[in-house]
């Protein structure tokens, strides 16, 4: 199992180039490239001016601002905690810790709906974590701190899985070459730790981004949706749907959707970033 | 978006390396462990705890009689009817998708790639969408099926292809850096000996690629019992009928019928739960064969 295994010399001897590469390209577009086109040619239906009225009216504009408001946060929240969960699981050793590991994968592997409906009870007005909020004041539950709160459960794992593997091939020896030469432990982290972890960082930071943006499940029973106020741009597509505003949902869609091929791209090129870091 | 998931080659070369001789100070040490186990405590732990206690608090009766209610029984038949035909789908999908990138080369690889990934950057809202806009008595072909008389939307088809749509990626995602990663050797060694292409595939790719594969199928899987948005938009909640259990679990909800939501959700949860032991599992596998696998060639040179 040789990585380095040649493959271009495979062409002549391996069949099924056709049969695997036909049906591959059938199937995705079939299921989703002909889709995806549907949006983009339904928007071509409607005129200039009644795209940019249903893409710009105040409500929909509020939405975009908590939908990427809340995601920027939560994303920035995790970038501080699942920094310091990787740097833990890398570096040390204590009782439970292969069960914690596993454990961060939840919110990929718990459905949204019941990452929904717990995190509401827990944080409502009666809840185990809400009673004590309320008594000092703070509300969260039926809030825009709501969204931000499942914004953050559903971007957790990303910043964490993202670094992990970037800190385990770090080389200890430059580390311990800085602190022999002197370097505070604090030096030593913002010059040579830090330096090396920051591609992943920040990729981390871009797919939680991109995965609260679009989420729906986890936070529609928290949101408390109250138009202008705690609607999300995903729940605000569904109204426009129920309302048979088609046209309308779909030019929203298309918004949402250009953010995340940008925000695709913006991932890749830091992949690409990372991937040469690590080959230096 | 190719790191949403950890591929397998990824969990194996996380070697756990000997925690010796940290730099920082002992204090520092523990205070970070601290902060790590009390932010995966209040955001993992404790909603995981509360899922059962929710479920279980008006006792052992109570949360039979809401699994076996016909309706939440209705739910988890069609469930499990949406996950039986994506994900073998998805699977041969992602079989063949790894056997052309990994064992071929041709133009146009990464631009095959990067569309393969398109669904992962998808709202969910948006897959469910654009069925409607497909499917739906305004849609492309609407008018067509009406005629017809088939029901796709608001109906289980929709509901399969909004499935099959959300979990498009999953296998091929896991198949393919491993395929790239073993190389071809193998399969050319058996064809040069006579083997025919789909008994090479069967007997010399297969076996090699179980783990990654059965990796693909539970990540798939779990997504696919578990997805509400996507499915949500083109269900039309029809109790009974075309409610899957994460709607069902909404519908619950939102009738303040809490213990029977979370008896519902209870069940997901657990499904959440097997898929991690299992990923677990196979990541340890993995693991444990690299290691061989490393220990063999040193003792080889």
């Amino acid at each position: 199992m040789n990585p380095f295994a040649s493959r271009s010399s495979a062409n002549r001897v391996i069949p099924g180039f056709g049969l695997s590469l036909g049906f591959t390209i059938f199937y995705l577009a079939l299921i989703v490239l002909i889709p995806l086109s549907a949006l983009f040619l339904k928007t071509f239906t409607m005129t200039w001016e009644a795209f940019w009225a249903a893409v710009s009216s105040p409500r929909v504009m509020a939405s975009y601002r908590l939908s990427f408001g809340a995601s920027l946060i939560g994303a920035f929240i995790n970038v501080i905690f699942g920094g310091i969960v990787a740097w833990v699981l890398v570096r040390y050793k204590f009782p439970g810790k292969r069960f914690i590991d596993a454990l961060v994968d939840l919110p990929f592997a718990l459905p949204t709906a019941v990452a929904g409906i717990t995190l509401t009870s827990l944080y409502s007005a009666n809840g185990w974590i809400g009673q004590y909020l309320e008594k000092i004041g703070i509300k969260v539950a039926f809030t825009p701190l709501g969204v931000m709160l499942a914004l953050t459960f559903i971007g957790l794992p990303f910043v964490v899985r993202t670094v992990q593997p970037v800190l385990e091939d770090a080389e200890r020896e430059l580390e311990e070459a800085a602190a022999s030469l002197g370097a505070s432990p604090w030096q030593t982290f913002t010059r040579v730790i830090l330096p090396g972890i920051v591609p992943a960082l920040l990729t981390g930071f871009a797919l939680a981004f991109a995965r609260a943006t679009g989420e729906y499940g986890s936070v529609v029973f928290i949101a408390g949706n109250m138009p202008m106020v705690s609607e999300i741009t995903p729940l605000f597509i569904i109204t426009k749907l129920e309302q048979y505003d088609y046209a309308g949902a779909t030019a929203i869609a298309v918004v949402m959707l250009i953010v995340s091929f940008i925000l695709l791209l913006a991932i890749n090129l830091l992949q690409t970033w990372t991937r040469k870091r690590a080959g230096k | 978006m190719s790191a949403v998931i950890d591929t397998p080659v990824n969990a194996a070369t996380r070697a756990p390396r000997k925690a010796t001789n940290t730099l920082e100070p002992r204090w520092v040490r523990y205070t970070l462990i601290t902060v790590a186990l009390l932010f995966l405590t209040l955001f993992l732990f404790i909603p995981l705890v509360a899922v059962f206690f929710e479920a279980l608090k008006h006792g052992w009766a109570t949360y039979q009689e809401a699994v076996v209610d016909p309706d939440a029984l209705a739910a988890i038949k069609l469930t499990f009817i949406a996950a039986a035909i994506s994900v073998p789908l998805n699977l041969v999908f992602g079989v063949a998708a790894a056997w052309a990138i990994a064992k071929f080369d041709f133009r146009g690889k990464s631009v095959l790639l990067t569309l393969i990934d398109l669904p992962f950057s998808v709202s969910p809202i948006i897959a469910g969408l654009i069925y409607v806009l497909l499917f739906g008595s305004q849609g492309w072909f609407g008018p067509w099926l009406m005629d017809h008389d088939i029901k796709i939307l608001f109906a289980v088809p929709g509901i399969v292809l909004a499935t099959i749509f959300i979990t498009f990626p999953f296998v091929a995602r896991e198949l393919i850096p491993l395929m790239q990663a073993q190389g071809s050797e193998e399969e050319e060694a058996a064809l040069v000996l006579g083997a025919s292409g789909w008994s090479t595939f069967f007997r010399v790719t297969l076996p090699n690629i179980k783990w990654g594969l059965l990796y693909g199928v539970i990540l798939c899987n779990a997504r696919a019992m578990g997805e509400f948005g996507a499915v949500s938009v083109v269900s039309g909640h029809i109790r009974g009928e075309t409610n899957t259990m994460p709607l069902q679990v909404e519908i619950l909800y939102n009738e303040y019928n809490f213990t029977a939501a979370f008896a519902i959700a209870s069940l997901l949860a657990l499904l959440a739960l097997v898929t991690l032991a299992v990923k677990s599992i196979i990541e340890w596998r993995l693991h444990a064969a690299r290691k061989t696998n490393l220990q063999m060639q040193t003792t080889e040179h």
